[in-house]
């Protein structure tokens, strides 16, 4: 889940347009960029798919950090593209959240000097090679979690970006698990590293979810808008009965020694995490917040002058068209 | 002494790989999410040429060694790239300048690499090529798009032109393993190869508005694993480490 703590805006809107408009995803009728929209919806849905964006973007960097370093040239074609594709989502869904009237430009401002946020998630460092395997079968697999749902989301432009999306992350999840499988059936040193990547990943990738949103306004009235089609808890406990039965595959221990079934909820039952921990990481105080930010700040403002140069390139070109013509 | 044809593998495949890991360090750091990507796209085809490069000069050396034994377990003084692509990153109009020197001189290799006496040779060429040509197309509209952009683009356009003009004819140079190449039809003598370079590069100069450096000195030592840079070794210290460092793991 890369949007998290998502508030919704209730704006001042005519009553018989907004009873209008609720009928039309009651229906399950997709809304449009040009259709009229209640501008809390409009507001809400820029925060989370921009949150959403940001989080592919900034995703990029902890799954970066390892690409020059991956152990084979096939590890290193694979991380790669996988890279590229969350690049490439993240222009996705920057270009639906421009349907809402906001600029790729200027979500990247908000983002740089943090009036928008990214999931919490890539705030954790990746350490060991075992870690791109973590990342892709967890960070990836709580994504998906979320993402699934999403493609019957009410506003057309983001559910069919989720559609692309999701075909695939699923891939990318699988080539998680299979460094992981190598990992864990590898030397003693491999096996090492993969139970460290599923000590550390554990419980920031439950944290993806957010803290449970059951009694929240502003899920409820994202969850009557559908934008958000699941409650926090829901989607947590789907992802760790996923989850465990795949560690005890891998022969790998999850760090929590309460996880137990419960035959009642047909589900696992499980600790939460630190909730204290995830609210620190949202303040700014995880492990990699600045240089995340850092990192794409320095990308923006080295590449000032490459973007103004494209302009005034382009620019020339059509003046000198102009004059020949 | 290792075979001419092995020697010349190397050349090849430690050209794209170099050059594929150096575009690899901008995955998630470019100026523009399309940058971003096209780079990762070009690193990507080159990653995919250096596989076949390198699985061919395994093949034609007989000693049982894989594409990635020979990309992981080697250290400097056994590359054979040039030493134009083991240059740093620099700002993107470097890595951009560097990337269109070389994709000038990279297409008319393999143009003339598809037609090979060695069947194998002739192959992976013929598949590069392709990529190649998109590659320039890229680098060539990029060059002039920033060379005939703004005054700061100009001027660091220029720089990287200046700074990296030295190291492009070691391109063209040609060494006792080329002519013996050359003369079985496996791959044109380097020198021959320059001429179109020229034609393209003065051409792309003009319509970025960058003045051709004029001397014509050439760095050497790249190709031939006589005197790389300081660069190549921390390259890698970097992308060989979790070979070295576990060196019975698979992966």
């Amino acid at each position: 889940m890369y949007a998290q703590m998502v508030k919704s805006d209730v704006g001042q809107d005519d009553p018989a347009r907004l009873a209008a408009f609720q009928a039309r995803i009651d229906a399950g009728e997709k809304i449009e960029p040009k259709d009229w929209m209640p501008e809390g919806y409009r507001k809400t849905l820029i925060r989370q798919i921009g949150q959403h964006a940001h989080s592919e973007i900034v995703g990029q960097l902890p799954e970066g950090n390892w690409i020059t370093r991956a152990p084979s040239l096939e590890r290193k074609a694979i991380l790669l593209a996988k890279v590229q594709d969350e690049a490439g989502h993240g222009r996705y869904l920057y270009c639906a959240a421009e349907t809402l009237g906001v600029s790729r430009d200027a979500l990247t401002e908000m983002l740089i000097d943090g009036r928008m946020k990214y999931s919490s998630i890539f705030n954790y460092p990746t350490l060991t090679w075992a870690d791109m395997g973590a990342v892709g079968w967890l960070v990836d697999g709580a994504a998906i979690m979320n993402q699934v749902p999403l493609q019957r989301t009410s506003f057309g432009p983001y559910a069919r970006a989720m559609i692309r999306v999701c075909k695939e992350e699923s891939f990318h999840q699988r080539q998680g698990f299979d460094i992981m499988m190598k990992m864990a059936k590898g030397t003693a040193a491999q096996k090492k590293m993969a139970q460290d990547a599923l000590n550390r990943f554990w419980f920031p990738s439950l944290m993806m979810f957010g803290p449970s949103d059951k009694d929240s306004v502003h899920s409820a009235q994202s969850m009557a808008w559908k934008i958000k089609m699941n409650t926090n808890d829901e989607l947590r406990q789907k992802f760790v009965d996923q989850t465990v039965p795949q560690a005890a595959y891998l022969g790998l221990t999850v760090p929590d020694d309460t996880i137990a079934w419960n035959a009642a909820k047909g589900g696992y039952d499980f600790a939460e995490p630190d909730w204290s921990e995830f609210f620190d990481v949202l303040k700014g105080n995880g492990p990699c917040n600045s240089e995340r930010i850092a990192a794409r700040r320095k990308a923006w403002e080295d590449g000032a002058w490459v973007r103004a140069g494209m302009l005034a390139h382009a620019e020339k070109k059509k003046a000198r068209k102009m004059a020949a013509e | 002494m290792a075979s001419p044809l092995f020697e010349f593998l190397l050349r090849q495949g430690d050209n794209t790989l170099v050059l594929g890991h150096r575009l690899s360090e901008w995955c998630g750091h470019a100026p523009v999410l399309e940058e971003d990507i096209a780079l990762a796209n070009t690193a990507l085809d080159l990653i995919g040429q250096t596989q076949l490069w390198l699985a061919l000069a395994g093949e034609v050396e007989g000693a049982g060694r894989s594409a990635d034994d020979l990309a992981y377990r080697r250290d400097v003084w056994d590359f054979r790239c040039l030493l134009l692509l083991e240059q740093p990153n620099g700002d993107f109009g470097q890595t951009l300048m560097r990337q269109y020197l070389f994709d000038a001189f990279q297409v008319e290799n393999l143009a003339a690499l598809a037609c090979s006496s060695d069947a194998r040779v002739a192959a992976v060429a013929a598949k590069s090529a392709m990529e190649a040509r998109y590659h320039l197309d890229r680098s060539r509209e990029t060059v002039i798009a920033r060379g005939d952009g703004t005054a700061e683009s100009h001027g660091r356009m220029q720089a990287a032109l200046d700074l990296l003009w030295p190291f492009a004819g070691e391109m063209f140079q040609s060494d006792a393993v080329d002519q013996a190449l050359a003369q079985a039809g496996v791959a044109p003598d380097p020198g021959t190869l320059r001429a179109a370079w020229d034609r393209e590069v003065t051409e792309t100069l003009e319509a970025a508005m960058l003045a051709r450096p004029s001397g014509d000195f050439a760095h050497r030592g790249g190709k031939t694993g006589a005197r790389h840079s300081e660069h190549l070794g921390h390259m890698l210290a970097t992308m060989q480490f979790l070979p070295r460092a576990y060196p019975d793991a698979q992966w």
